[in-house]
């Protein structure tokens, strides 16, 4: 949100808001910095630690930080931050346990991916004879460069992938697999059918009431005992799954907040002109929830990418495990908070580029381009 | 029309569903055959401990439990290599291997009744014999275990090591908080950056810790003597007394290769030893293997690709490693230690 | 019209076997049927090929072993517990931690979320862009990297010997926060039942004074009679003690400090990390509500000349607290789940109990389903609570 609408107890300073008024530079510091004594001591307080804050953080983070070296001792001669240890350790933390003199394959999968998830992003392309060559192309090529196997690639399997593509499979099979699950979930939950229901409601609340370990934990330790005697599941799909299935119960109650705005008006319109159940539901009301829902669905996807950095507990090698598991090295151990930051770096640039986005669809939503 | 749509794709989906169901169902109980079946053996090791099982950074696995994986993958293919690695956690590694996800493993375990009973596990012979030990920094004076009271411990949980800390404290009236972490890497950083006063690990477990994690390893110490019994064996599912006495008999193959002399250095001249013991270990006469079933020179191939007992011991734990250990209990039976290969015939 | 409309003839029509098979009702009760066979179905062969796993692999069933002895010690506990306790009170050892760090992890949540959301739709620019910072900050770096991030930082804190001292109170060090405390004492517990009194009484006193009030139209302030009876009570009890003022302070002993009152590392890091990304949820949840007061009721209340502070009381929070409270629920409640990344860096909370349960006895599909039940039924109370709290708060009509 770029312009916070006041408050109501900020009364005095409205008219700052007010886009009709232009104001002089001198007049907008008093309206909005200065505009009591109050208010201006308040705002210097808040200057005195900002200021004192990025000052400590120029000190540290760039005149007197290490940007590059190789050797730790340089960086703990030095009072501030070492950058170096990001340079140092860059690849085993973005790419995890895979083969070290296979982590080109890593680089280009990434670029595939981010390519193809940029071009399904962008409305121009939105046209299913585009997008499905699109997504099969990339998710072959994405599959053989992982698994290798062909071609004269060596094959790795599952239980060496880590690092950032980890991180980003795991994302995006949590959302390729948990939407669908999310919107038959809410559509269960408000079926005409009594059974559909009552099994929607159950699922979606016993999961949610549980923490996602446990799912991770029935993912990887319990479900295997499901299954007959020599029956395996991929170990990275069951985790996947479990995430996924996390993800859909909290997405159907944000889904079925949508179905529930809809005007009853829209399903006896859809009866009188006799469209069957399935008809309705994915011409006239799906389109239309999922479009008044859509903020609320883009913070759980947002959610269900922090969420991936929970395979640490199961032992997967995400960015996160990775980097933890970097700063073990004894000589670079001191800079663990350069390390973290990094990582921070990465949740953030994505987090902030997918509610970037998501704003952007708002707006063509609001401005009926989609 | 749409009503035959939702019909047709309710059939599909119950289609595929039966069809994974059957395609995966053909191999069940059988771990031998369905070893090779797959053509690959999945073997459960430690995610990071040095010398037993670790991997490098181009992440190719070694160490004394890696080799045992190897040497059954040499005795069920002929080929040391045709093995997997699963990283198992503490908490993951008996799930894992009731649920099939392994087929054997060589992870630090403890042999004890209630796992044999409980977790339905079969033990294979010991490969290793150690105790309870304790690292802590030689800058605390620590000396023996009653320095101790009053210490905060890292452990891991659910190890033999976290119950058995509770018996030597309170056997000895004293106290102690437990700090437990199942992270084997933040459970290092914790004790390491000084959370803890001592790290308790399986005392073989402790110098690979010094010598790998710490930044001074000379700054740290481990407590002399041995706590407890910690009898480490290979594991695997009850149920399956062939593919047990496989994992059992390999075990036995690399005792008695060293007893009767034969390493990874001899084993072809050995093979035209006129000593019976010796034939019949590499499978020159009698039928071992096909009781096994396996090739007969099975024995043969193990010692050749992997070695015998010593041969992988000293790979790991000898001198010129950075994880020296002394053979201690781990030195054959003639020797006054502990491993005692059953007679091969 | 014809004859071959048998509807129109007032006789009752008769249904073929392919009208019943094209009926409404018919297909929705098959559909329903085939939903609720698979489903049972379903969940039986899941149930028969875990019995069938568990029985050929000769794996120990059953919840059993809850009475056996556990043999573990446990590093942080608010009930008795011993090596020589059985699981069952181990697993409570664990989920009472977890109810203490996510009790506090909530107060502290709460108090900055409410501040932070205050200071969004602040007048004030700077404070008001301070607040969106941290916001997109806390909110946006995944919870679980937070609680590693403040366990790295206070494990790397100085040792007990080398402890930063904070003004002669207490220690900051790598085993935790360590503070004085007064030392223990009968009067402690009189006070605590005097506070709960003054409490009550507050309550009851500014109830009566709303009756009053609303009978009248008189209004009397109740802020300080309410801070006397709450504050008040329990000071009276102390100094009828004699005023107990011994104060337990912490000094270096051994390898730790020996006195005062203890923080461990993990609880503090856990608190920190779960409550400081909550707090960013919970600002957002906090501004929306503000917001949601129409402008024109406090502009209304102005002109009527009420006091800033009613304003807030009477009018913007009531509204604003209807639309706070189901959506705090939520983040409470996924606090409270939160907490269980406790076992990353190693907090006894009951998911870290459970896994050396797991371990020991080998049951994993008993010690993870006696998780999830836990968790399940506090999840649910924390709703029903605030569900409780939520219709206080919510419009009465009158």
């Amino acid at each position: 949100m770029s312009s916070v609408p006041s408050s109501p107890l900020a009364a005095p300073a409205a008219a700052a808001y007010d886009p009709d008024a232009r104001l002089s530079a001198l007049a907008w510091l008093r309206a909005n910095l200065f505009s009591s004594v109050w208010q201006s001591l308040l705002t210097l307080a808040v200057a005195f630690v900002l200021i004192r804050f990025f000052w400590f953080v120029l000190d540290w983070g760039v005149v007197n930080a290490v940007f590059y070296t190789t050797d730790p001792d340089v960086c703990r001669a030095a009072t501030g931050a070492c950058w170096a240890v990001i340079a140092e350790k860059h690849r085993p933390m973005l790419f995890g346990l895979y083969p070290y003199d296979e982590h080109w394959r890593l680089v280009l999968m990434m670029a595939i991916y981010l390519g193809t998830v940029v071009l399904s992003l962008w409305p121009r392309c939105w046209n299913l004879r585009f997008l499905v060559p699109l997504w099969i192309v990339s998710s072959l090529s994405i599959g053989v460069l992982m698994f290798g196997g062909v071609l004269g690639l060596r094959y790795v399997p599952t239980s060496e992938w880590g690092g950032l593509p980890l991180t980003m499979l795991l994302f995006t099979g949590t959302v390729l697999i948990g939407m669908p699950v999310a919107v038959l979930l809410a559509l269960g939950r408000r079926a005409p059918l009594p059974v559909a229901r009552g099994v929607s409601v159950v699922f979606i609340e016993a999961l949610r009431g549980v923490p996602l370990i446990t799912i991770l934990f029935v993912a990887v330790n319990v479900f295997p005992l499901f299954l007959p005697a020599g029956v395996e599941v991929n170990k990275l799909l069951r985790i996947t799954v479990g995430i996924a299935i996390f993800f859909a119960c909290y997405q159907a109650e944000v889904i079925r907040g949508g179905l529930q705005a809809i005007p009853r008006g829209q399903y006896e319109a859809a009866a009188s002109l006799s469209l069957s159940y399935w008809q309705t539901t994915r011409r006239i009301i799906l389109p239309q929830a999922l479009r008044i829902s859509l903020p609320a669905i883009t913070n759980h996807i947002i959610a269900a990418m922090k969420n991936t950095s929970f395979v640490i507990i199961i032992g997967l090698f995400d960015i996160l495990t990775a980097t933890t598991a970097v700063m073990q090295d004894p000589l670079w151990r001191k800079f663990y908070i350069e390390a973290y930051l990094f990582v921070a770096a990465v949740y953030l640039f994505f987090g902030y580029a997918l509610s970037l986005y998501a704003r952007q669809v708002e707006k063509w939503i609001a401005s009926g381009r989609i | 029309m749409n009503q035959t749509h939702a019909t047709g794709l309710s059939v599909l989906a119950a289609l595929l569903l039966a069809g994974a169901g059957t395609a995966a169902f053909a191999q069940s109980g059988d771990t031998l055959a369905a070893v090779k079946e797959r053509g690959e053996v999945l073997c459960g090791v430690h995610p990071a401990r040095h010398g037993f099982a670790a991997p490098d950074s181009q992440g190719k696995w070694s160490g004394f439990e890696v080799d045992f994986c190897h040497a059954i993958a040499a005795a069920v293919f002929g080929d040391a290599n045709k093995v997997r690695f699963v990283a198992l956690s503490s908490q993951q590694r008996f799930p894992a291997i009731q649920s099939g996800e392994v087929d054997v493993l060589a992870r630090n375990v403890t042999a004890t009744l209630s796992r044999d009973t409980a977790l339905g596990l079969n033990f294979a012979p010991p490969i290793f014999y150690t105790g309870t030990g304790f690292l802590v920094r030689a800058a605390d004076g620590i000396e023996k275990v009653e320095d101790l009271d009053g210490a905060a411990i890292c452990m891991a949980p659910g190890s033999t090591t976290e119950r058995n800390v509770a018996q030597i404290f309170s056997a000895r009236g004293l106290s102690y908080t437990p700090v437990v972490i199942e992270n084997n890497k933040q459970l290092v950083d914790a004790y390491v950056t000084g959370r803890c006063d001592a790290l308790t690990k399986d005392k073989a477990a402790l110098p690979g810790v010094r010598a790998f994690d710490t930044e001074a390893p000379g700054d740290h110490v481990l407590l002399p003597g041995i706590y407890s019994k910690e009898p480490l064996a290979m594991a695997v599912r009850q149920g399956d007394d062939k593919w047990y006495d496989l994992v059992k008999w390999v075990t036995y193959a690399t005792f008695n290769a060293e007893e009767l002399g034969v390493t990874q250095a001899n084993v072809d001249e050995m093979k035209a030893s006129d000593d019976p013991d010796i034939q019949t270990l590499l499978g020159v006469i009698g039928d071992n293997g096909t009781k096994l079933g396996v090739a007969n020179d099975w024995a043969y191939a193990v010692v050749k690709q992997v070695g015998n007992y010593e041969d992988i011991y000293m790979r790991h734990f000898g001198p010129d490693s950075p994880v020296a250990l002394d053979r201690d209990q781990n030195q054959l039976w003639t020797d006054g230690g502990l491993l005692y290969g059953f007679p091969m015939h | 019209m014809t004859d071959a409309n048998p509807g129109l003839r007032g006789k009752r029509p008769r249904r073929s076997p392919k009208d019943i098979l094209y009926s409404e009702s018919f297909r929705t009760a098959v559909y329903q049927i085939a939903l609720a066979a698979a489903v049972a179905l379903l969940g039986f062969y899941l149930y028969q090929n875990v019995v069938e796993n568990l029985a050929r692999q000769n794996i120990a069933t059953g919840f059993g072993f809850l009475e056996q002895v556990s043999q573990f010690e446990i590093g942080e506990t608010l009930i008795a517990y011993s090596a020589r306790d059985t699981y069952g009170r181990a697993l409570a050892v664990g989920l009472m931690n977890t109810l203490s760090v996510s009790a506090a992890g909530i107060v502290v949540a709460t108090v900055i979320g409410f501040s932070v959301g205050i200071a969004r739709v602040s007048s004030n620019w700077l404070l008001q862009r301070l607040a969106t910072a941290y916001v997109e900050i806390v909110r946006n770096i995944p919870v679980i990297l937070q609680v590693i991030f403040w366990a790295a930082v206070i494990r790397n804190l100085p040792a007990p010997r080398q402890a930063v001292e904070l003004w002669g109170l207490g220690f900051l060090s790598n085993r935790g926060l360590t503070f004085a405390m007064p030392s223990a004492h009968a009067a402690h517990l009189w006070m605590l039942a005097a506070l709960g009194a003054g409490i009550a009484l507050a309550i009851l006193a500014s109830h009566k004074a709303k009756r009053h009030r609303e009978a009248t139209g008189r209004y009397i302030d109740m802020l300080w009679p309410c801070v006397g009876l709450i504050v008040g009570l329990p000071l009276l009890v102390w100094l009828g003690f004699g005023a107990p003022h011994e104060i337990s302070f912490p000094e270096r002993r051994g390898f730790n400090f020996a006195g005062g009152a203890t923080i461990s590392p993990e609880f503090v890091a856990l608190m920190t990390g779960i409550s400081l990304y909550s707090s960013g949820f919970i600002a957002e949840i906090v501004r929306a509500g503000i917001q949601a007061t129409p402008r024109g009721q406090v502009e209304a209340a102005r002109s009527i000349a009420l006091r800033p502070r009613f304003i807030l009381r009477y009018v913007v929070l009531p509204q604003a607290l209807r639309v706070i409270v189901p959506p705090l629920t939520s983040q409470y409640v996924s606090l409270i789940k939160n907490s269980s990344i406790a076992v990353v860096i190693g907090y006894p909370d009951l998911v870290n109990i459970g896994n050396t349960v797991m371990n020991q006895t080998g049951q994993a599909v008993e010690a993870i389903a006696v998780m999830m039940l836990v968790y399940l039924i506090v999840s649910l109370a924390t709703s029903l609570l605030m569900n409780l709290y939520n219709r206080l708060v919510a419009i009465k009509e009158r």
